[in-house]
């Protein structure tokens, strides 16, 4: 499997990355040669093989439900590039 | 004082000979001269650090009995979180981000006193394998200030190995603790995968990212084993397994320990004074009375293709949170909120993180999935399984842990596959999840060279058996950098 | 042409925990914006989820009521996708492997029962909340993280009516198991529907339309009517439907296409390796099966048999366990089972849908709709006085007794009271009585009508005829 400069573009707008036309080349390049390195996978025969979610199966961490105490609010905004009276702070959203 | 190791430090502390808020001292002090050189620190909180030192200090002139790492400055690679300070991930997106909550191991070293001084460099989110995709700086081998630390933990490695700290935490997902620790000649281990807890480290690839120590040899690394392993309940991840004492695997006997050379890890791509080394570490294993034979784990050879697709997956869905909204780097000009993910994102982070955004978007994106993320679950599978039966006949698997010695600063920057070669040996440990250790072998060409031991899920206790039994028979956990 | 209707809906409702599915933080409803959130229910760099039990015991209740196969082995999964609301912009949700799967709901069609499938149930995470400002827009983390389970259907529904029934049918069920409020208002119940529709008697379905931002279960049925008109309409003119997501106006009473997203949605599900498998055993269902009380079919069944109330009865009694619970309260405190449902399908339900109130928000004890039936039975008000006294004590809760008492309400039996008082109102009106004596047997309803309001209202009517009859004899 090969990628083109537009398949770059469509997974670089599902990434929210933006890149200039010499890098989207770039990366085009690159992300072909990786690629082409993983392709080496198609070899193995895995038909009826499990997928291994985690290192080895665990079961069941599971919590109570008892409420613990949150951050105070300034500290939950902190961080916060932009807020205003205790909301993060954002340009208008189109749903 | 700084070329002292922690059980040495430790001694010192009990029997009063040194002061917490001295050992401090003398470590913001060679921090202070020599740090601007080898830039293993993102970093340094020299009076928070004081003040715990005091605290230790007045606990010991107290008469309290404390456990072995209080007082005994550290640092944290700083993808872990503590209370109050920066957490950058070495990246430009969080360059100002201040956490308002401690790791599950910031809060075990507090429990136990540590003096943690600061935080370490590394690559961008993880991403390396040099230290070269820090935003900040390099981070320089102290054996050649030209050449890499290797990465991606290579400040914590660096800081260890030049005795700014006397131990420190790293992370290895695919071998970023035990490559930069056989580059600069320290113990690293990177434990089972569920022995540390994860909670409050910065996640690269969760099914894969472990915490581990840096100690300048085999005991100190057993003490600190002692203090960060164990269950936490804020980590589902976490393992309920009983945290035995690791120290008394030190001094044991390795007679009829069985001991697998795996063909495909002495295979091409290993450089030749590497090789010997290891075979002369070899011949040590078996003066002691260890069985070594030749095993084969075919599908390992796999491990790298495996490692980059579902690191690179789960990379790119774990640092979809870093947007420009709640905390991080946002854009100054932006016409949207999609624009403000857009360009905070392509602003915030460095080349080979966008790399492995694209690449782990593209596995996992429609039509893709099942070719190359669950191709990779799938191997990943046999790759545990012949790990699972490997164990049947040998008690532990040697290997080099890197094909070569530290490689010069700009050598492999813009060739990501050689890069990614040098993780070769590592990796497969991670994509099964087992324990593995590096512990210095000697050195070639006045570079370090790693010995790597992999040892069955939860058998950190016979890694550092047969690591302590390799140590008392040889001197290169003794040697130390000139810096 | 004749249409097909095909609908299936897609429900999410808020389990009632006391905290969110992977952290502790409360989810109290209507706390200040962002003052419920943690470093988990952030997404803060670092922060892990751990799986609330209570959740998973919640949508297995539901599962169970809901007929559906429990799955023994899951795993969290996570959807990717950007959006300020969203935290760590994606959501740990299920994906190939549901808790819950292949059910049914039965409703009561003309046709008869029908049973509506249920494909599946999972468990997944809230996401915050944007306030929508006229140059920005705010968030608010605080229900980011509040549990939820996701009901999809088959696309069993046949007619708007049916999505609706299917809809009631589903609170009720969810109410009565207690796993959630079910408040559509406070957005503790949420549906989007998937419509389409075919020539009857194809077997091939038609391009699928997706309608959102329907806020009642009178919505769904209005927008999903509009819908199929719309589609029908758009066949006829041999237009192509186009797949797509419509938002129902309801101001304006139509379903309008939605600012189309810029990407086809990839939402890249793969598992959520932050979590372990979640395996749950029969022991553990079995406990839970246990604890199910009787729902709704079950007991409109028993109201049938045990009660002998009629069908409409019934259906409209267990439609609300609120209503149920209090409909038995009665009986149980000596209620007639019929009379009881009369009042409570008449005068009660109807003064609480004047007022938008709910069933819980009743003032009055069970107890007191009972002695207030009594009363009329032993002759002590009359029906009419009932009503009355029905209205004040539904505004003040206060005893029907001590309202009768206070009010001067008690009927007047007493012959010669009556007596007294027919004389005087035959005496004031001799027109009335000279043409019932010409046989104009009217007169006699007019007369007794003055007779009961010169009573207020309290003459027992039976007296008043009888005594009426024999004056006017006398006369
Ligand atoms: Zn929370």
């Amino acid at each position: 499997m090969s990628v083109s400069i537009k398949d770059v573009e469509y997974v670089a707008k599902l990434a929210r990355l933006e890149f200039s036309e010499k890098e989207k080349v770039k990366f085009t390049e690159e992300l072909n040669s990786i690629l082409k390195y993983v392709e080496k996978l198609s070899e193995v025969d895995t038909s009826g093989v499990e997928p291994a979610i985690g290192a080895y199966p665990m079961y069941n961490a599971l919590r109570e439900d008892e409420i613990s105490p949150s951050l105070d609010r300034e500290e939950i905004l902190k961080n916060a590039p932009d807020k205003q009276d205790g909301y993060f702070k954002v340009p208008k959203v189109i749903d | 004082m700084h070329k002292k190791t922690v059980h040495e430090i430790r001694d010192l502390l009990r029997r009063k000979e040194i002061s917490s808020v001295e050992l401090t001292k003398i470590a913001l002090e060679r921090i202070n001269s020599i740090d601007d050189r080898l830039g293993a620190f993102i970093s340094v909180y020299g009076e928070q650090a004081l003040e715990a030192a005091k605290d230790v200090d007045r606990k010991i002139a107290s008469g309290e009995e404390l456990p072995d790492l209080a007082g005994i400055p550290t640092a944290l690679k700083d993808n872990m979180n503590m209370k109050g300070t920066k957490t950058t991930c070495a990246s430009r997106m969080l360059e100002n981000f201040v956490s308002p909550y401690d790791a599950g191991v910031t809060e075990r070293l507090k429990e136990n006193g540590a003096v943690i001084i600061g935080k370490t460099n590394m690559d961008e989110f993880a991403m390396g394998s040099s230290n070269e995709t820090s935003y900040f700086k390099k981070v320089r081998n102290p054996y050649d200030l030209e050449r890499v630390p290797g990465g991606s933990s290579g400040g914590s490695a660096a800081a260890v190995a030049s005795g700014e700290v006397y131990y420190s935490l790293g992370s290895d997902t695919g071998g970023s603790i035990r490559q930069p620790a056989a580059m600069c000649g320290v113990v690293g281990l990177k434990p089972t995968y569920g022995r540390v807890s994860r909670y409050g480290l910065v996640a690269f690839a969760s099914s894969l990212d472990q915490i581990g120590p840096f100690t300048k040899d085999v005991e100190d690394c057993a003490i600190v084993l002692n203090a960060i392993s164990g269950k936490d309940e804020r980590d589902s991840t976490s393992a309920d397994v009983k945290v035995e004492d690791f120290t008394k695997y030190l001094n044991r006997d390795i007679r009829g320990m069985r001991i697998g050379m795996p063909v495909e890890f002495f295979g091409e791509g290993i450089s030749e004074d590497v090789r010997k080394i290891i075979i002369d570490a070899v011949e040590v294993f078996k003066s002691q009375g260890a069985e070594v034979k030749e095993i084969s784990l075919p599908m390992s050879r796999y491990a790298l293709e495996v490692y980059y697709i579902l690191a690179s997956s789960e990379a790119s869905s774990n640092l979809a949170r870093f947007d420009g909204i709640r905390y991080g780097y946002r854009a100054e000009s932006y016409s949207d909120a999609v624009d403000i993910y857009t360009k905070s994102r392509s602003q915030g982070f460095g080349d080979e993180v966008k790399r492995r955004i694209m690449l782990g978007t593209y596995a996992l994106s429609a039509g893709y999935y099942d070719a190359y993320y669950k191709k990779a679950l799938q191997i990943r599978t046999l790759i545990i399984n012949e790990f699972k039966e490997a164990y049947k006949n040998v008690d532990i698997i040697l290997s080099p842990t890197s094909p070569t010695t530290a490689f010069k600063l700009g050598e492999k920057i813009n060739d990501p596959l050689s890069m990614y070669l040098s993780d070769i040996y590592t990796v497969p440990v991670n994509i099964a999840g087992i324990p593995a250790i590096s512990i210095p072998a000697g050195l070639s060409n006045g570079l370090p060279v790693g010995l790597q031991l992999m040892g069955n899920y939860f058998e950190e206790g016979t890694l550092l058996k047969a690591a302590h039994a390799f140590e008392r028979a040889t001197e290169h956990h003794r040697i130390r950098p000139s810096i | 042409m004749d249409f097909e209707v095909i609908i299936g809906l897609e429900v999410h409702a808020e389990l009632s925990t006391n905290t969110k599915i992977y952290c502790g933080c409360t989810t109290e409803f209507g706390g200040e914006q962002n003052t419920h959130c943690c470093p988990v229910c952030l997404g803060l760099p670092g922060s892990l989820p751990v799986l609330n039990k209570k959740v998973v015991d919640y949508a297995i209740k539901a599962g169970l009521a809901l007929n559906c196969d429990i799955n023994r082995l899951t795993h969290m999964a996570r959807k990717n996708y950007f959006y300020p609301d969203t935290p760590k912009n994606y959501q740990i949700t299920q994906d190939e492997t549901p808790l819950c799967r292949d059910g049914y709901i039965e409703i009561e069609t003309e046709g008869g029962l029908k049973k509506i499938g249920i494909q599946r149930i999972h468990i997944e995470e809230d996401a915050g909340k944007n306030v929508h400002m006229e140059d920005s827009s705010y968030v608010d983390y605080n229900r980011a993280g509040v549990p939820l389970i996701e009901i999809v259907s088959k696309p069993d529904m046949r007619s708007p009516k049916e999505a609706r029934m299917y809809l009631e049918k589903l609170k009720a069920i969810l109410q009565y198991t207690g796993v959630s409020d079910v408040k559509m208002e406070e957005g503790s119940l949420r549906c989007d529907a998937n419509i389409s529709i075919r020539p009857e008697g194809s077997n091939e379905f038609g391009t699928k339309v997706e309608v959102k931002n329907m806020n009642s279960f009178r919505a769904v049925e209005r927008a999903l009517e509009y819908e199929a008109k719309r589609q029908m309409e758009a066949y006829e003119r041999g237009e192509k439907i186009i797949q797509e997501t419509r938002r129902w106006d309801e101001g304006r009473g139509e379903t309008v296409t939605m600012r189309s997203k810029e990407e086809a949605h990839d939402y890249r599900y793969f598992p959520e390796p932050d979590m372990i498998y979640l395996s749950v055993d029969d022991e553990w269902i079995e406990s839970i099966r246990k604890s199910l009380p009787e729902l709704p079919d079950a007991r409109r069944r028993r109201y049938i048999n045990e009660f002998g109330l009629p069908e409409y009865d019934s259906e409209i009694l267990t439609s609300s366990k609120k209503l149920a619970d209090f409909f038995e309260e009665c009986v149980n405190e000596g209620g007639r089972p019929k009379e009881i449902s009369n009042w409570i399908m008449g005068e009660i339900l109807r003064t609480l849908k004047d007022r938008s109130m709910e069933i819980e928000d009743i003032k009055f004890a069970p107890g007191h709709l009972v002695k207030l039936v009594s009363l009329v039975d032993k002759g002590t008000i009359s029906g009419t006085i009932a009503k009355k006294v029905f209205k004040d004590m539904f505004e003040t809760g206060e005893d029907p007794e001590k309202i009768v008492k206070e009010k001067g309400l008690v009927q007047v039996s007493d012959e010669g009271a009556i007596r007294e008082l027919i004389n005087k109102v035959l005496d004031e009106n001799p027109q009335s009585v000279a043409d019932f004596k010409a046989g104009k047997t009217k007169a006699m309803g007019f007369i007794v009508g003055q007779v009961m309001k010169a009573s207020k209202g309290k003459a027992n009517p039976q007296i008043v005829n009888k005594i009426l009859t024999e004056e006017l004899n006398k006369r």
